[in-house]
């Protein structure tokens, strides 16, 4: 494994003030360049808030967040991000949508008007490639949940960003639609590397997209176990029948489990 | 597909086009029937025109001085266009401020709660004293009247930008103006334009209070003075006149809307859905 792209150490996040909420409390865990980390725990375990301290949108009240080498003190401006609801803009076709970011990053904006057509041509390869061949110019309105969430996608990509932070994109679409777009996801991942920090409550899903799965302990959250995920890529729907795949998400429920009962495990 | 199905089709097609004919009658036949029955009970209990004029008396008088009404309706017009097109400006500026920024929201809102609070008939003669009897006091009373909608609207479109997306775009880098620019500006469009619907028609009402208590122009000094003279069917004139107006203007408002913010009603439409993951 190569060096760290993100490195937390011992990272404290309290909110509110000296008795306010605390969210994580002694929460370190690295990524590599290039892996894809999947980070699970019991609900209201400071996943979110996590995603939120790498991507430096929020001060961390204690310990270090380095990302690239470089400790993290303001928003990143390299991160592509994307939640459970897409957040498109209603008022742009599905193409401006994707190139929204194009218009917003400081390298990408100084370029945009005069390679306007080379950016286009990027972001419709990007459309094709999560299946969305021809609906640029579309409205977000005319597309289901599952298209919109890879327009979504697409966007968290487009600029090229070193690291993508994904906060539960999946978790409000249907089983059909979610395990479709982990194979969208998959791919892009394996066309372009980049870093994945991705949070989620679906076990299956963890095990299915990460090279790397991390548990979290129940708030103040911190991370109490770590699984590799051995299976090789492009994994497939055949993968998670496997027995070795089902004894990994059994494994994952079961730290969990006693995350919840906040027991210890290792 | 077979007969019945076809016959099912085009039954309904036409039940959909009867309805939305229905839909384009309705306003006129309500207006009509509205004057119509007020005719009606004018003349069958017999209501002297002094207390309710019937519509075919305010007709009369509307003929009979058109001349004076046209000249102050469209100086009327005039300064309520002018009053709300610096409301458009004010209420747009101080509205994008006071979304975007928690303090100045805090800072301000008291005082401009407060001054909307206060009857602006009483502003009137305020207004007299300084700037003297003119078109000053009906621009900036319309001004006065239509600028808190306008920035109550657009300060709630911009304030409420989904904290995700105002995520993805922090984690992009953007600036807080790049934010407002390119999603609160256009987001608060709706609210904008619903507003704006409010404000010319209060603003109508901003300019008549003040042409009223300073009688110079317009059709409220028109009002004023055929009420001193106990010609009703003329003061009626000058408010079906003002109601008029209202209307149109409300109309061409209702159009640039359409024009520049479809997506967001569009969406309730429906017909263009495209199903699949």
């Amino acid at each position: 494994m190569s060096r760290a792209f993100v490195e937390i150490d011992n990272v404290a996040m309290r909110y509110g003030g000296v008795e306010g909420t605390l969210a994580l409390e002694g929460c370190s865990m690295n990524v590599a360049e290039g892996e894809f980390v999947a980070v699970v725990g019991p609900s209201g375990c400071g996943k979110s808030t996590l995603m939120r301290l790498v991507s430096g949108l929020w001060p961390a009240t204690d310990g270090n967040v380095v990302v690239a080498g470089r400790e993290v003190d303001e928003p990143l401006s390299l991160v592509g991000m994307a939640f459970q609801n897409p957040t498109l803009l209603p008022w742009r076709r599905i193409l401006d949508n994707v190139m929204l970011p194009l218009e917003v990053v400081p390298a990408h904006r100084a370029r945009l008007r005069r390679e306007r057509v080379a950016y286009e041509q990027k972001a419709l390869d990007l459309l094709k490639l999560v299946g969305l061949e021809g609906f640029g110019a579309k409205y977000p309105y005319q597309l289901s949940g599952g298209m919109q969430q890879r327009t979504s996608l697409c966007r968290a990509l487009i600029h090229e960003p070193p690291l993508l932070m994904l906060d539960e994109p999946f978790s409000a679409l249907d089983v059909f639609t979610r395990e479709d777009l982990w194979d969208v996801l998959q791919q892009v991942w394996m066309a372009r590397k980049p870093t994945v920090i991705l949070v989620t409550h679906d076990l299956r899903e963890a095990a299915y997209l990460a090279d790397r799965v991390l548990v979290m302990s129940s708030r103040p959250g911190r991370i109490i176990a770590e699984r590799k995920v051995p299976f090789p890529r492009p994994r497939t729907m055949e993968t998670t029948f496997l027995p070795e795949f089902t004894a990994l998400v059994a494994d994952l429920r079961a730290y969990i489990a006693a995350a919840r009962r906040g027991e210890e495990v290792v | 597909m077979s007969a019945k199905a076809n016959a099912r089709l085009i039954a309904m097609a036409a039940a959909a086009r009867r309805h939305r004919r229905l839909q384009a009658w309705l306003p006129w036949i309500v207006i009509f029937g509205t004057f119509g029955l007020w005719e009606l009970v004018v003349h069958v209990f017999g209501i002297v025109p002094f207390i309710l004029p019937a519509p075919s008396d305010i007709m009369e008088a509307a003929v009979k001085w058109w001349k004076p009404l046209l000249d102050d309706s469209l100086q009327t017009l005039f300064t309520t266009l002018v009053g709300f097109g610096l409301a458009v400006v004010a209420g747009l500026v101080l509205g994008v401020a006071i979304g975007s920024s928690t303090l100045i929201y805090k800072g301000l809102y008291p005082l401009l709660i407060a001054f909307n609070s206060i009857p602006k008939v009483a502003v009137v003669p305020v207004l007299i004293v300084w700037f003297g009897i003119g078109v000053w006091p009906a621009i900036i009373t319309a001004f006065l009247i239509s600028f808190f909608p306008i920035l109550v609207n657009v300060a709630t479109g911009i304030a409420t930008v989904e904290p995700e997306l105002r995520d993805v775009l922090r984690a992009l880098g953007a600036r807080p103006i790049d934010i407002i620019r390119k999603v609160g500006l256009p987001r608060a469009m709706p609210y904008f334009f619903a507003s704006l619907k409010i404000a010319i028609t209060v603003a109508f009402v901003g300019s008549i209070i003040a042409e009223s208590v300073a009688p110079n122009a317009g059709i409220g000094r028109l009002m004023m003075v055929a009420s001193s003279r106990f010609d009703v069917p003329l003061v009626f004139a000058g408010l079906i006149t003002t109601g008029l107006m209202g209307i149109m203007l409300y109309w061409v408002a209702e159009w640039i809307e359409r024009r520049t913010t479809g997506w967001a009603t569009r969406s309730t439409e429906g017909s263009n859905f495209t199903p699949g993951g």
